[in-house]
């Protein structure tokens, strides 16, 4: 959507997403400890690390969710951590997509209504956004379960639902914490599979959070969050 | 084994054994004719294979082999028996660790950077995956799955350097 009318070229020599020196605490605890980390549009970054590292809420910082104490975070070559959080909110709907651990679908909708609520969200007309929505259920091995609640959906169909949500709008950015966290083996495979597959597709740029290696190896590349600050590896991109 | 497994599923000549060993087992190393002559021949003296007669034709694989009661026993005895569950107590990983510790050398980039070139082969089996057939992908997820094992070692290691570091100074 938004590459359409070429808004989101990236304007820092590839950067689409950067945080520097990313300062937050929780109360006493602090969470992120001068975290830096800049990510280029289309590649597939892996943020791995303990518990408790601070890997979350450095996803959260550079989606705009949470803002640091200090640091700053640049978007397609704009400060996100400074601008007002009406014009933040407009940006995590438009150019944003989310995958979380639990899929955390809306369970009074059906799943085509799910796809389609960020859709919905920007303004486009419920016909418009639900035949767009049902576009994503065969791409996503998710036929036949257009009109489904999420009680009548196992964990994998569920997240590959929240999947098709996060990237029904066309994101630069999709953020996923821990997608297949909650699923088994198999199912995790898949959404891993069909994840990767069609943000690539679609050019989107993946920040992806998880402590498991076989999710992570999904990635071009990862970085490991240690105490609150990013470790390089000597890992190369493919 | 593998060759005699194979021959359980149907009476073959050598040439077809070799070609399905190849296909499943090889891996990019195909076993040599000679080896699967060799084999074939020794099966016959244990009484594991019979020999079929010779169809007329010339070269060595005119002889179509056929598993035996014997053998169909062993396949089956083999396929039942779990391998030995190697605690693989002595690897380079873990000497490299201790070593480092008692040289005084920076045990955790030595860690790092053993992570990265794990997450590195992971990446690469992962990729093989998406794109190969599904019997690929069996042997890809084996490697990940032993290589996912050795990143949990790693990092629970790493996290315990420092009274690792005592007790082995100690």
């Amino acid at each position: 959507m938004n590459r359409a009318n070429g808004s989101s070229v990236g304007k820092v020599g590839g950067v689409i997403i950067e945080g520097r020196d990313l300062v937050l605490s929780f109360g006493e605890t602090p969470a992120l400890r001068g975290a830096s980390l800049s990510v280029r549009r289309g590649e597939i970054i892996a943020v791995m690390g303990p518990s408790g590292s601070g890997k979350s809420t450095l996803l959260h910082c550079l989606a705009g969710i949470l803002v640091p104490a200090s640091g700053e975070v640049y978007f397609d070559g704009q400060r996100l951590d400074t601008i007002r959080e009406a014009e933040r909110s407009r940006l995590r709907r438009d150019r944003f997509g989310f995958v979380f651990q639990f899929g955390q679908l809306v369970p009074e909708l059906t799943a085509e209504e799910n796809v389609a609520l960020p859709l919905l969200l920007g303004g486009m007309r419920r016909d418009e956004a639900l035949q767009e929505a049902r576009g994503w259920f065969g791409r996503l091995e998710l036929e036949g379960m257009e009109r489904h609640r999420t009680g009548e959906m196992s964990g994998g169909q569920s997240q590959r639902v929240a999947l098709a949500r996060g990237l029904v709008a066309h994101p630069d950015v999709l953020f996923a914490d821990e997608p297949t966290g909650s699923l088994d083996s198999l199912s995790g495979e898949l959404v891993m599979g069909l994840l990767t597959r069609t943000a690539r597709e679609e050019g989107s740029t993946v920040i992806l959070v998880t402590h498991e290696p076989r999710v992570a190896a999904y990635a071009d590349r990862e970085v490991i969050v240690r105490d609150g600050r990013v470790t390089t590896t000597a890992a190369a991109a493919r | 084994m593998a060759l005699l497994g194979l021959l359980d599923r149907e009476p073959s000549h050598g040439y077809d054994l070799k070609r399905d060993y190849d296909a499943y087992f090889g891996r990019g190393r195909p076993v040599p004719f000679g080896q699967v002559y060799a084999t074939l021949a020794r099966l016959a003296r244990d009484g594991k294979a019979i020999a079929g007669e010779a169809e007329p034709g010339a070269g060595p694989d005119r002889k179509r082999y056929a598993i035996t009661e014997t053998g169909k026993s062993e396949v089956e005895a083999w396929l039942a028996e779990p391998i030995p569950a190697e605690p693989y107590l002595q690897t380079d990983l873990f000497v490299k660790v201790v070593l480092s510790l008692m040289l005084g050398r920076p045990a955790e980039e030595y860690l790092d950077a053993q992570r990265a070139a794990h997450l590195r082969r992971m990446r690469e089996l992962t990729e093989l995956k998406q794109h190969d057939s599904l019997v690929d992908a069996l042997l890809a997820d084996h490697g990940l799955f032993h290589l996912e094992a050795d990143l949990r070692w790693i990092d629970l290691t790493a996290a315990r350097l420092a009274p690792l570091a005592e007790e082995v100074a100690s």
